[in-house]
């Protein structure tokens, strides 16, 4: 989100200006003109520039000509500024078929003076002969302006004039000469426009010349999900939010979002609200604070629904509404489910606290159930809002726009002081870091997990965070009875986090290993006992070998001495016998003279 | 094509088949700016030539009537429109391309260029 964050906090600056610079805003002074398009004054801090000329460029379907009809419609409505359309596009009946699929009455605008539609059809087949100019354009345009006194002007699409009219200088020239009749008039104006096929703002460079707000409009698939999107592309002269804004096209008309919060000051309130489990408020220092918003992020099957459904039966159990919106099960499932865990939430939507809204993913995009959540909110005003496992959650964290989106919902349901409750899938092997990106967004974070051991399957709960309290840092067994959940102390032992049967195996298995431990001693002493008899014997018979061998010494050193003696007198004799003198004798003794 | 059109291998020449047909045109113009006096310069030596005697000419100037404009879809300035023969056409421009002139009013046939 990194890339984005910039543009993101430049739209929170924009949108916390709100209505205060609705009309006069940037260094400048630059009067803009709003457009009465929800969300889109907001981003360009009051609308399009007054008295100039605005370009809308898009693909074809990119939502251009209802923008300039919102334009037209809200400007002769909210704001008393009639406006003129010049369609060179569609018929007027057409024109008012779409208008009516907007709930737009155009038609009834044109009667009461308000909305002047002037539809130019060019004849395909003229043929140019000779210098001309676009003098007629002027000449209608004027006179539509003058007779009902317009403000504001749009021309939809000017591509046509290019292919109708055979010279491109000529029509260039022409609408550069029309953006400053425009500018004199003192007209807030659109220029629609075709973008080029290869990504230029438009096809004949228009931009040249109506360049003081460029927006561009954008229709793609980003994250599987079909997209429109906006951008101020340029805006001389005004600060603007740079990034791309989703936007929809509802039977109320077009909506950018984000929308933005009805009151600027945010609530932080102090008050703490239950959970619903008594051991999970404790885990959570009293519970989790109202206006707050709560993630349960979690893999299929570990409870998410369930928690989330504790919170929403406590919050109605004070007599606070609920606005419970359900992405995956109907809301006669998601009852009946409840039911089975002891949350009995029928009473409530009797009661008029609770809400269910079952979402089928494939009716809305994503963008289209934002706005529709908007207004259920608006309408039902709850103090909590489930939205139990929604999708795009996940991506969150990818640098998109739609992420941008979702988070700017969950700041709005902050600014409204809605306790925001979101459950999410994280798959598996994602663990907690898919869900990284997201946790700056979420006050309180509580991960389930299923650990999967000795063929059992059992739930676990902890707390990754909460913000402004302290929080328990223990793992607990989450457990659902028909009496509703419940939080258990875990064993940790040396094999890891045990649940459920295998926690009950563990402790069996340390109360056989410390009665065996006790009999290995015993074991070990008497085998010691044993190897210090065995060396002492050893000593024993060393020392009765060494006394041995001294023995055999002293008797060894005895027979020399009388050897020695035997050998003198053999000597002798052997001399006498060699006729050797006395003197030559080869060992002379000592004892010899 | 049915109406006005020529034969292809017919060479330039003020015959072709649309003789004794009477022409009715519009030169819608914006008043006095040297365009709109070229236009009708040029629209008079045409007529002269290839329609002499068979043609009426209305000169329309849109400052005086602009709501003629949106009555007859104009916006290009000068633009000449032959109301009849049947079907209309228009022709867009200060006229000085004679022979642009001639293939608008069907007169010669598409892409017909002088020799």
């Amino acid at each position: 989100m990194t890339g984005e964050s910039g543009g993101w906090s430049g739209m929170s600056d924009a949108t916390g200006a709100g209505s205060a610079a609705a009309q006069n805003s940037g260094a400048a002074g630059l009067v803009k003109a709003p457009t009465g398009i929800g969300g889109f004054d907001e981003i360009t801090r009051g609308g399009l520039p007054r008295g100039r000329a605005t370009l809308v460029t898009g693909g074809a379907g990119s939502g251009k000509t209802v923008f300039g009809l919102e334009f037209l419609v809200w400007g002769a409505r909210k704001f008393g500024e009639p406006g003129v359309l010049l369609s060179f596009e569609e018929s007027a009946d057409e024109l008012a078929t779409n208008g009516a699929s907007l709930g737009f009455d155009l038609p009834e605008l044109e009667r009461r003076g308000l909305l002047a539609v002037d539809v130019f059809r060019i004849d395909a087949g003229a043929i140019v002969a000779g210098g001309f100019d676009l003098e007629g354009l002027f000449i209608r345009l004027g006179s539509a302006v003058d007779t009902i006194g317009a403000k504001r002007v749009v021309l939809d699409t000017v591509e046509v004039l290019f292919a109708a009219l055979d010279s491109e200088s000529t029509v260039r020239a022409e609408l550069n000469r029309l953006v400053r009749w425009l500018k004199d008039r003192g007209l807030t104006a659109i220029i629609t426009s075709e973008r080029g096929r290869s990504g230029e703002l438009t096809r004949y460079g228009i931009e040249e010349y109506v360049s003081d707000c460029v927006v561009l409009l954008d229709d793609r698939i980003q994250d599987e999900l079909a997209t429109r999107l906006l951008r101020v592309a340029k805006y001389r002269g005004s600060l603007h939010g740079t990034n791309e804004y989703p936007f929809v096209i509802t039977d109320r008309g077009m909506v950018v979002l984000p929308i933005t919060a009805t009151g600027s000051a945010r609530p932080a309130p102090d008050e703490r609200i239950s959970t619903g489990i008594d051991r999970l408020d404790h885990m959570l220092d009293g519970g989790v604070y109202r206006g707050s918003t709560v993630l349960i992020s979690g893999g299929s099957g570990t409870g998410k629904t369930s928690l989330a459904g504790h919170l929403a039966n406590a919050s109605c159990a004070r007599g606070e509404r609920v606005l419970f919106v359900s992405f995956e099960e109907s809301a006669e499932q998601l009852l009946r489910n409840m039911r089975s865990i002891g949350l009995d939430l029928h009473r409530w939507g009797e009661a008029g606290l609770l809400r269910l809204w079952a979402v089928r993913p494939a009716a809305y995009g994503l963008v289209e159930q934002l706005v529709e959540l908007h207004r259920r909110l608006d309408e039902f005003m709850p103090s909590m809002a489930v939205l139990d496992a929604m999708a795009g959650l996940n991506h969150l964290g990818t640098s998109t726009s739609v992420s941008a989106t979702i988070a700017s919902q969950i700041d709005m349901m902050k600014g409204r002081g809605v306790t925001a409750v979101l459950t999410s899938l994280t798959h598996y092997g994602q663990g907690e870091s898919s869900a990284l990106a997201v946790s700056s967004l979420m006050d309180t974070w509580l991960l389930l997990r299923n650990t999967e051991l000795d063929s059992e399957r059992n739930r676990l709960l902890s707390v990754i965070k909460s913000r402004g309290s302290a929080h328990s840092n223990q793992i607990r067994e989450f457990v659902l009875t028909d009496q509703g959940a419940e939080l258990l102390d875990v064993y940790v032992g040396p094999r890891g986090v045990l649940t459920g049967s295998a926690r009950m195996a563990q402790l069996a298995d340390e109360r056989a290993a410390a009665a065996g431990r006790g009999a290995q001693f015993q074991r070990r002493r008497q085998a010691l006992a044993r190897r210090t008899a065995q060396v002492e014997q050893q000593i024993t018979s060393l020392r009765e070998e060494l006394a041995a061998e001294q023995a055999e010494l002293d008797e060894f050193i005895e027979q020399d001495v009388a050897a020695g003696e035997g050998r003198d007198a053999d000597r002798a004799v052997m001399a006498v016998h060699r006729w050797a003198d006395p003197g030559a004798t080869r060992d002379p003794e000592p004892d010899q003279p | 094509m049915s109406t006005g059109g020529v034969s292809g291998g017919q060479s330039a020449g003020p015959a072709d088949d649309t003789d004794g047909v009477h022409f009715d045109l519009g030169l819608y113009v914006a008043g006095q700016s040297p365009k709109s006096i070229l236009a009708i310069e040029n629209l008079r030596r045409v007529c002269d030539e290839y329609l002499s005697g068979r043609y009426r000419i209305e000169v329309i100037d849109l400052l005086e009537t602009p709501e003629l404009a949106r009555a007859a879809e104009i916006i290009a300035v000068p633009t000449l429109v032959r109301r009849l023969p049947l079907p209309i056409r228009t022709i867009i421009g200060d006229l000085s391309d004679t022979d642009r002139v001639l293939v608008g009013l069907q007169l010669r046939p598409d892409g017909w260029r002088s020799p």
